[in-house]
């Protein structure tokens, strides 16, 4: 086992796993961290942090141009972390990988270069009630551009899709179904599977926002069928500023390039230029390459773990929370859909989320108060905003206790 | 709880949030709406400006959090019968207060030195500046939002 692996034991030995993560034992506010606020960002293991160091003190070069040694160590670190997504996402080819700078960047990857060449006037997109902004205006500026329209997958008030009004938005004009993994403002775990079945039948490619996934539960892109997967590694205990498209090989190959210049092209004139192959054509300049680098480590630290069991623990841990929070008087859980996955989200009377945030913030409890970059959720629930509980692997019953007490605290304050 | 939070939410403000004064509409006059795109806040504030140039009526509604609740229901107050000067004075020390020092002087402010532990929370400044923003578009008579952004 590398240096600094998690154990793998049968036991989901929490402490050990904190104890891999430095920033954990910090003070805020004279009061010990309680992380909740790992859907806006994760906390990095001392793993990935030496091996960006390694990467910057005994690595570093530019990659693919050098004849040099360490260029081609930073050409087969690079090369090695595209096959660990791939690994990752369970991905047939490497080629399929594209690296970027998060899920954003994969998403106006794809509305811009699929849209432009596979979208026409009439046409039209679907996305959810429940999508991040970062799913919603890509896809309207394709529509713009396009002359296409985007239509709106309605959800229940517990915050599932509504499978059947879902189906009933899709016809021979649908082009992309657009639709996240797990939402980041209700936890709700989207039936991926089934959603790529449907909009497959109409003819319709399937793009899967999984910023929210992939540290909370294991991803087969070929078993959810789908034609693209986003995701950014910040969110799942990586570095920021990187992140991966997978898409369909033969989709991928049919896209224009997204920006243009050095790397991403086989030859240049000034009359005409052709374009590298898969997956350069869509990297163009000097990538993230340590940013790449400390994705992989963080990919290897989760699967040393175990994203079953990872997902286990949060799965009991969001039972206990949503127990927890329950107990509280005029505490509203929006989110309710079952098996959803470690957000806890919520509204309390005549307390505006903003003053819960700072309240929670003082006892060194870190939460995320705000529309959470869903404003038309937010509409759709009727608050301007919510408090943010997010979980994640070291987070512990002792934390939700944490957050339970501050509650109760900014009750206090407010009664 | 610390000191500094008993600061931010002392009794004042929690009043004002609960109860806050002059909070209708205002017909006949200017009004401008502000919006906090950062948590949601929003609010109109309406004016009625008398034949002397003083503030004859002002009043505001809205969603928000305590801070900004609190802080323009507190403004109303504050600014009624003031001149347009005058009130643009006030707002210039308001937000030197709550952008000061954290342990520097406080300026003479009467009520509105209820919110002076802003100082402490530079993230909750927006929040309590929000209402003064919207004050100032609506005395320029400017009918488009504003925003803290």
């Amino acid at each position: 086992m590398p240096a600094g692996s998690p154990s793998s034991a049968q036991t989901f030995d929490v402490a050990r796993i904190r104890r891999d993560f430095p920033i954990l034992q910090r003070r805020v506010h004279g009061r010990p961290l309680v992380y909740l606020d790992n859907a806006a960002t994760t906390q990095k293991p001392a793993a990935v942090v030496d091996r960006l160091a390694r990467y910057y003190r005994e690595e570093n070069a530019n990659i693919h141009r050098g004849v040099h040694a360490l260029s081609v160590e930073a050409t087969d670190a690079y090369d090695a972390a595209r096959e660990t997504v791939r690994r990752f996402l369970n991905a047939g080819d490497a080629r399929e990988i594209v690296f970027v700078r998060g899920t954003t960047e994969a998403i106006n990857l794809v509305a811009a270069t699929w849209g432009r060449t596979h979208l026409g006037a009439g046409d039209e997109v679907v996305v959810t009630e429940m999508e991040h902004h970062s799913n919603i205006v890509p896809w309207q500026l394709a529509c713009q551009a396009a002359g296409a329209r985007l239509r709106v997958a309605p959800i229940t008030d517990a915050g599932e899709l509504r499978l059947d009004a879902f189906e009933q938005l899709l016809c021979p004009r649908t082009r992309v179904v657009a639709v996240n993994h797990v939402s980041n403002a209700l936890g709700t775990v989207n039936p991926v599977k089934e959603i790529a079945r449907r909009a497959h039948a109409h003819g319709a490619v399937v793009l899967v926002d999984g910023a929210q996934a992939v540290a909370h539960l294991p991803v087969d892109v070929r078993a959810i069928g789908c034609d693209f997967y986003a995701f950014s590694g910040h969110k799942v205990f990586g570095p920021t500023g990187v992140g991966a498209l997978w898409g369909r090989a033969e989709l991928l190959d049919a896209m224009p390039p997204y920006q243009g210049g050095g790397d991403m092209i086989r030859s240049v004139t000034f009359e005409r230029t052709l374009y590298n192959e898969l997956p350069y054509k869509f990297e163009a300049g000097t990538p993230n390459i340590a940013g790449a680098v400390g994705l992989a480590s963080a990919l290897d630290y989760v699967a040393a773990i175990g994203l079953d069991r990872i997902a286990a623990h949060e799965h009991e841990l969001t039972s206990y929370g949503t127990d927890a929070l329950s107990c509280i008087g005029g505490l509203r859980l929006t989110g309710t859909a079952p098996g959803k996955a470690g957000i806890l989200a919520f509204v309390i009377d005549d307390i505006h989320p903003h003053d819960i945030g700072t309240i929670l913030d003082r006892a060194g409890v870190a939460i995320r108060a705000g529309h959470h970059c869903c404003q038309p959720l937010m509409g759709r629930l009727g608050v301007p905003a919510t408090a943010r509980a997010s979980l994640a692997l070291y987070n512990t019953r002792e934390d939700v206790d944490a957050l339970a007490a501050a509650l109760r605290d900014a009750k206090a304050v407010f009664a | 709880m610390s000191a500094e939070l008993d600061d931010l939410y002392q009794e004042v403000i929690l009043d004002h949030n609960r109860r806050p004064r002059n909070f209708r509409r205002l017909e006949g006059g200017q009004h401008a709406e502000g919006f906090n795109p950062l948590c949601g806040d929003r609010l109109t504030v309406y004016l009625q400006i008398d034949d002397e140039g003083r503030i004859g009526d002002v009043s505001f509604q809205g969603s928000g959090c305590a801070i900004s609740k609190a802080s323009a229901s507190l403004m109303t107050d504050s600014v009624k019968g003031a001149t347009v000067a005058e009130a643009a004075r006030l707002f210039d020390r308001f937000q030197q207060m709550i952008t000061g020092p954290a342990d520097g002087p406080i300026d003479r402010l009467g009520k509105l030195e209820a919110l002076a532990g802003v100082r402490r929370f530079p993230v909750r400044v927006k929040c309590a500046s929000l209402a003064w923003h919207t004050l100032r578009a609506a005395l320029e008579a400017n009918e488009g939002m504003v925003t803290t952004e």
